[in-house]
């Protein structure tokens, strides 16, 4: 058996048999003050699915932007089908076979289904009728199924990805990087992709698999190499080495897990949302249509659903962002639903955003500022109509204190620091102030294990002080370990309620896509 | 915000410093010595009224930049300060004329009137963009246009227009309506009104840093959604902010109308507006900064007419402050890039950390303004 | 094994997949909305008995006048069509007014619209640079352009026109295109407008307008119509530059050149905008050479048209035939016609409420007929519009028209963004 740690020493990992598809060797690439690969190994051998596993911040999306000619890499080589190659740009990497079918789509959504796969690829088969027979030749055997004149827009995120590979397979790619394809789909559609992906390594396609899932990596993957702190530690055989052994591998120590033990459901209601309907313009169907829960106190109520199902509209309703077309939201014994977002967030809510740079963070301005962010009139950061600057650096100190916010001072703009740290400095900021109400969206996307790891703490603890927390994340671990109970949402309804001590993922997943209901597929 | 020589000063400084190449170059072709021009350009400075000149037009000068400034800080364009300002000097001149005040008083009342109509003249655009999506910037263009139409229509004799020395005014102010000013004999007069400039300046200064109101200001510009997020109304800040801008705008005429012309007429300088877009980018919209392009300005209008007296073609002036701007924003924009790199740098050297900093952020993506102004969707 | 999904006693329905829903093609929409347009012309010049609004000679002017906002227009399409907004479209502008103006005075016509377009593409290429390469803001960098482009003239005016033509504000006088008309047409609808009959005189006349006495600058700018959609939307160098006006990194992923391609289509936007300053002092009976402030705010409407159409070469070239017959109406015959032309937004707008009707959207019906109401109170209660503000029609149009239909727009989903090589996700 592979141990983690012999196949560690010699830092490259042998592929046993089969040519080499791919070889990195020694890649090393800096940023300004940071390392982001360090001296890297990495060996592919031809039609297999090779997992890429380590955290998020580990360094696997700049190692993959370099094997796909969008970075340069400092040091060290890369080597395809056996000849050491240099990319300049991703055309490079495709001419040489390459594709990538990254995280967040590259899809051009006023465009169609056909100008985004032909784009950039027209010499091939230009950009009409010719183009055309060649997708639908293409997507035939490997049953990527979509229609070309369909604009990118309409189409969901499943569609949307088999757009991305089918990109892929135009321009004549048989070496596939695939950046965390699993991470926007449900289990029913991660299968599918599987399906795919196994049907296609039939056809001789080799694929570069990256992921932090580490049942989906077992489940998939012919060999896998881990990478930590922007260096690869390993190679091992994913039906020889445990999950367990793999996270070991991954993060140096036990993984933290979001479980929450004991219930501290009181029968205070805090949040009531009664019967909620948002219509938006243009649209025939409202995206919210009649939403009711209840949260209480010391209740974390999580929501689960695919993404575009309504989950943003809610969050953005309860905040008052976006005003309801019908319904009441009483926050405690206060009706708020004719209050603006400040006056709800004096009321006691607290808000972590979807995207924090969208939403919670003033990018170029120093901590101290972001901290007055939503707080601009009350206590410590504000007296009256006049800011309380000193208040606010006092208090910024205090939450980089509290929450462990990695940074050399308090005046350095919210954009030079990590995701993660950004990410503990919103939920410090959003549970300062005593809220009664958390409205915590994807509190851990993007956020090293470290950072989660507080996060998850921080809303532990302030749940079991009596805070009511609604929580909505596309993580059914993080959904099923953290809440007390779930409401299922799909096209702007809620839809089923689950019991998060005995739901699977799979469970959830089902009801998520609608196909634990009627079985009424899109 | 301390004041980082490297990221404050030395834009500006290379800006002007490329600029004067430029023109100099430009000036070698048309075959004159650019070391003369600008040799006579500063020498220039001492004689006459000019560094009176220079103080009364960087005052006018500053006001209306500060109008540009208050849009800018929320990534909001309003370049209908133009408008703005010629609208309310009209009105504002014209109610002048028509009432009859104690000293003092009247020239209140008509600070007043040009504050109120510089607010209402930029409430179009205001309303226009917070509650129709209407970029501020296409509007606020036809409103200026449309302001000329307004002007020549109020100046008509069947309206409000008295004809004098050959061109149509609104009238003589009576004298309770004029500002003294403060005379430094064959040097000139300073206008009374000047001070204005430096309390509008102060309280601008105060208004961004100290109050929610700047905050909020500062931070819909620096991140619309963050700002919503946050709290800030954003079609209430629109609103407000384009109705300060406007109301400063207003101002602009008032200290040559009430310390020297007494009436507004036809050929009042056009331009003022663009100027003061100019002067608000060069002074990167802090108080302090724009002061410094205001006075740049003024010495430039300036020494044009010294390089007329020796035979250079004026126009080159214009040419340098068109320069001017352009080389600034992009020497700003290639400081802040690499201030952003450094700092990044340094936090990741104390903290020797491996992640790079959130992808995102560190393009430095600044959309709001853009997208507000890709037109009428946004 | 429990069930641990429950399905709630109410609303636990699975609501129905959304569904697509069929449109009218484009180009129908567009003759609708001509014959609409024709057809409340034809009927307020009867009521109002104004003829003026459809005379030949006013939609010659309006042709005339529309040809510079198109050209402009299209700049406008081109570069924000690769993402970059180009407020200096007037700047570039005014530099082909000049650059025409000292080829044309020099060397005819036909090399004034080079060097116009060369003059144009040089402030395109400033505004490229700065805003491809350096990241600088659209909006600024367009307004310093404006700026240097007005500085600029000036300047070569000073030093190359005024030794020939002794004033600093004015060119010698540049020889002008010769126009040409479609015959036998011309006559045949000239005779048919003269038999005064409702409606088809009218038709004939804004027919006649569009045939007779075309400078070939005309013919070329209106050609560049399909010619620019052919090549933004139907080939390969047009597919590219779009995407980049849409998703520069997904562009960039794909090999495209984001830069390369803004670059082209910045450059080739003031080409654009520079032709359009040629044809104002290019084309016959306007002044006869440049004139400092020539382009009075073309490139602005411009700009204005190409967003009234919603960022598409029909939706602009709609747009400039209206701010153009705005235009020309009030300049060939003054305030009480300008009137007229309420009567006629009248009845488009009245139309445009049984049409929402028919589509059962009762409020935009209600606020649509309220406009109409409000129109028609000002043509009732005013006999003429004063000529001051009368020259300032096709802005008003503009900030009326974008009022209504700014929300319904589409711009490309990256314009005005900011963009840099691989800083992508």
């Amino acid at each position: 058996m592979t141990t983690p740690t012999a196949a560690a020493e010699g830092g490259v990992g042998q592929p046993t048999g089969g040519a080499c598809a791919v070889r990195l060797s020694g890649i090393t690439k800096r940023f300004p003050g940071v390392i982001a690969n360090s001296d890297v190994h990495l060996s592919v051998a031809s039609g297999e699915v090779h997992a890429l596993c380590g955290e998020n911040g580990a360094g696997k999306s700049t190692l993959m932007k370099i094997l796909y000619g969008m970075q340069n890499p400092d040091e060290g080589t890369i080597e395809v089908n056996g000849h050491e190659v240099h990319f300049k740009s991703p055309s490079d990497a495709i001419r040489a076979g390459i594709g990538m079918v990254h995280q967040h789509f590259m899809l051009a959504d006023n465009l169609t289904v056909l100008e985004n796969v032909v784009l950039g690829a027209e010499s091939l088969h230009g950009i009409g009728a010719k183009a055309r027979k060649r997708i639908a030749e293409l997507s035939g055997p490997t049953g990527l199924n979509v229609s070309p004149d369909q604009a990118v827009e309409d189409l969901g995120v499943a569609d949307r990805q088999r757009v991305e590979i089918l990109k892929v397979l135009y321009r004549g790619a048989k070496i596939i990087i695939l950046d965390e394809p699993t991470a926007v789909l449900v289990p029913q559609e991660v299968d599918e992709l599987f399906d795919t992906l196994r049907g296609m390594k039939e056809q001789g396609y080799t694929f570069l698999f990256i992921s932090h899932k580490l049942d989906e990596v077992r489940g998939i993957a012919d060999s896998v190499t881990v990478i930590r702190r922007g260096t690869t530690v390993g190679t091992a055989d994913p039906k020889k080495i445990s999950s367990r052994q793999l996270a070991e591998m991954m993060v140096g120590s036990e993984l933290p897990s979001p479980e929450t033990r004991d219930s501290t459901v009181t029968d205070r209601e805090v949040l009531v949302v009664d019967g909620v309907r948002l219509c938006s313009m243009g649209a025939d169907r409202p995206v919210l249509d009649d939403i009711s829960l209840t949260v209480r106190a010391g209740e974390v109520l999580g929501i689960a659903g695919v993404e575009g199902n309504g989950q943003t509209e809610l969050v953005e309703a309860v905040m008052g962002m976006r005003k309801a077309d019908a319904g009441h939201i009483r926050l405690g014994e206060l009706d708020i639903t004719g209050l603006g977002t400040l006056a709800r967030r004096e009321a006691g809510i607290g808000y972590v955003p979807e995207d924090r740079h969208r939403h919670g963070l003033l990018l170029t301005q120093p901590l101290w500022a972001n901290r007055i962010l939503g707080y601009q009139t009350r206590k410590p950061t504000a007296k009256g109509a006049w800011l309380d600057i000193e208040g606010a650096k006092a208090d910024t100190r205090r939450i980089v204190e509290e929450f462990d916010v990695r940074t050399p001072g308090i005046e350095v703009a919210a954009a030079a620091l990590s995701g993660g740290n950004q990410q503990k400095l919103v939920v410090g900021r959003e549970l300062s102030g005593n809220p009664k109400l958390l409205i915590a969206s994807h509190p851990t996307r993007g956020v090293d294990v470290g950072a989660q790891a507080v996060i998850w703490d921080q809303i532990r603890a302030a749940r079991a002080a009596g805070l009511a927390v609604l929580l909505i994340s596309a993580d059914l671990d993080e959904l099923i370990g953290l809440s007390d109970t779930i409401k299922v949402m799909l096209r702007g309804r809620l839809v089923a309620d689950a019991d998060p001590a005995t739901v699977t993922p799979e469970q959830l997943g089902s009801a998520m896509t609608g196909a634990a209901g009627e079985g009424d597929e899109e | 915000m301390k004041l980082n020589l490297r990221s404050v000063v030395l834009p500006p400084v290379l800006a002007i410093a490329f600029a004067a190449l430029l023109c100099g170059l430009a000036l070698l072709v048309s075959g004159a010595n650019p070391l003369t021009a600008f040799g006579t350009m500063v020498a220039e400075v001492g004689e006459g009224t000019a560094a009176v000149d220079i103080i009364n037009g960087g005052a006018t000068y500053y006001l209306i930049a500060l109008a540009v400034a208050i849009g800018f800080q929320m990534k909001l364009f309003n370049i209908g300060v133009e408008g703005q300002y010629r609208i309310a000097a009209v009105v504002a001149m014209i109610v002048g004329g028509a009432v009859t005040l104690p000293p003092g008083l009247h020239a209140l009342v008509i600070m007043l009137v040009a504050i109120v109509a510089g607010a209402l003249y930029a409430a179009i655009p205001a309303l226009l963009k917070a509650y129709r999506g209407v970029s501020e910037v296409i509007s606020t263009i036809m409103l200026n246009a449309i302001s000329l139409g307004i002007v020549a229509f109020l100046l008509k004799p069947e309206m409000f227009g008295v004809l004098r020395a050959n061109s149509l005014t609104t009238g003589e102010l009576p004298e309770s309506a004029h500002v003294p000013g403060i005379s430094f004999g064959a040097a000139g007069t300073v206008f009374g009104l000047g001070l204005l400039s430096v309390v509008a300046g102060v309280g601008y200064w105060v208004l961004m840093n100290r109050t929610r109101f700047g905050f909020e200001l500062r931070a819909s510009g620096e991140s619309a959604t963050a700002a919503t997020a946050g709290g800030v109304n954003a079609k209430r800040m629109i609103i407000a902010a384009m109705l300060l801008s406007g109301a400063v705008a207003g101002l602009t005429a008032l200290p040559e109308l009430l310390g020297r012309d007494h009436t507004f007429t036809q050929n009042f300088p056009q331009g003022y507006g663009f100027s003061g877009i100019a002067i608000a980018l060069l002074g990167r919209n802090h108080a302090g900064g724009i002061a410094f392009g205001a006075l740049l300005w003024a010495f430039l209008d300036r020494s044009a007419l010294a390089l007329d007296n020796i035979g250079v073609p004026k126009e080159i002036v214009t040419i340098m402050q068109g320069a001017i701007v352009l080389s600034v924003v992009v020497a700003y924009e290639i400081v802040r890039r690499m201030q952003l790199a450094a700092e990044q740098r340094k936090v990741g050297q104390q903290l020797g950390t491996t992640s790079p900093p959130d992808d995102a952020a560190a393009g430095g993506k600044d959309q709001p303004a853009a997208t507000s102004a890709g037109g009428g969707a946004a | 094994m429990t069930t641990v999904i429950s399905n709630p006693a109410d609303g636990g329905a699975v609501p129905p997949a959304p569904r697509q829903s069929r449109k009218l093609p484009g180009w129908s929409k567009g003759l609708i909305w001509v014959a609409a347009v024709i057809a409340a012309l034809s009927v307020a010049s009867y009521m109002t008995g104004v003829a003026q609004l459809t005379a030949t000679g006013t939609i010659q002017t309006a042709l005339v006048l529309a040809i510079p906002i198109l050209l402009a227009a299209l700049g406008g399409l081109w570069a924000e069509r690769a993402g970059v907004i180009n407020i200096g479209l007037e700047g570039m502008m005014i530099m082909g007014t000049w650059g025409a103006a000292w080829a044309g005075y020099q060397w005819g016509p036909w090399v004034a619209v080079l060097a116009a377009a060369a003059f144009g593409a040089i402030g395109g290429l400033v505004h490229a640079v700065a805003t491809v390469t350096f990241g600088v803001n659209h909006i600024v960098s367009g307004v310093a352009i404006n700026l240097l482009g007005a500085g600029l003239t000036k300047y070569l005016s000073t030093l190359l026109f005024q030794p020939v033509s002794n004033n600093p504000r004015e060119s010698p006088p540049v020889e002008k295109f010769d126009t040409y008309s479609m015959q036998p047409l011309s006559d045949w609808l000239a005779d048919l407008e003269n038999m005064q009959r409702v409606g088809l005189s009218d038709v004939a006349g804004v027919l006649r307008g569009l045939v007779t006495g075309i400078s070939p600058l005309t013919m070329l700018a209106l050609l560049l119509v399909p010619v620019s959609y052919l090549v933004l939307w139907r080939s390969r160098f047009g597919l590219r530059l779009r995407s980049c006006g849409e998703n520069p990194t997904a562009a960039e992923s794909l090999g495209v050149n984001v830069y390369l391609h803004k670059y082209f289509a910045v450059i080739i936007s003031g080409a654009l905008a520079g032709i359009g300053g040629a044809a104002l002092l290019l084309t016959p009976g306007v002044h006869p050479g440049y004139l400092e402030g020539q382009t009075g705010g073309r490139g602005y409407i411009g700009l204005a048209a190409m967003i009234f159409g919603n960022w598409r070469p029909t939706g602009l070239l709609g747009g400039s035939a209206l701010f153009g017959y705005a235009d020309g109406l009030q300049l060939r015959s003054g305030g009480s016609t300008v009137m007229a032309l309420f009567y006629a937004a009248v009845l488009v707008l009245f139309a445009g409420a049984v049409a929402l009707v028919f589509m059962r959207k009762y409020f935009a019906a209600g606020i649509t007929l309220l406009g109409a109401a409000v129109l028609y109170f000002i043509y009732w209660s005013v006999d003429e519009m004063p000529s001051q503000l009368s020259t300032y029609l096709p802005h008003m149009v503009t900030l009326v028209v974008l009022a209504v239909a700014a929300q319904r727009l589409r711009p490309p989903a990256a314009n005005g963004d900011e963009y840099r090589r691989g800083r992508g996700h």
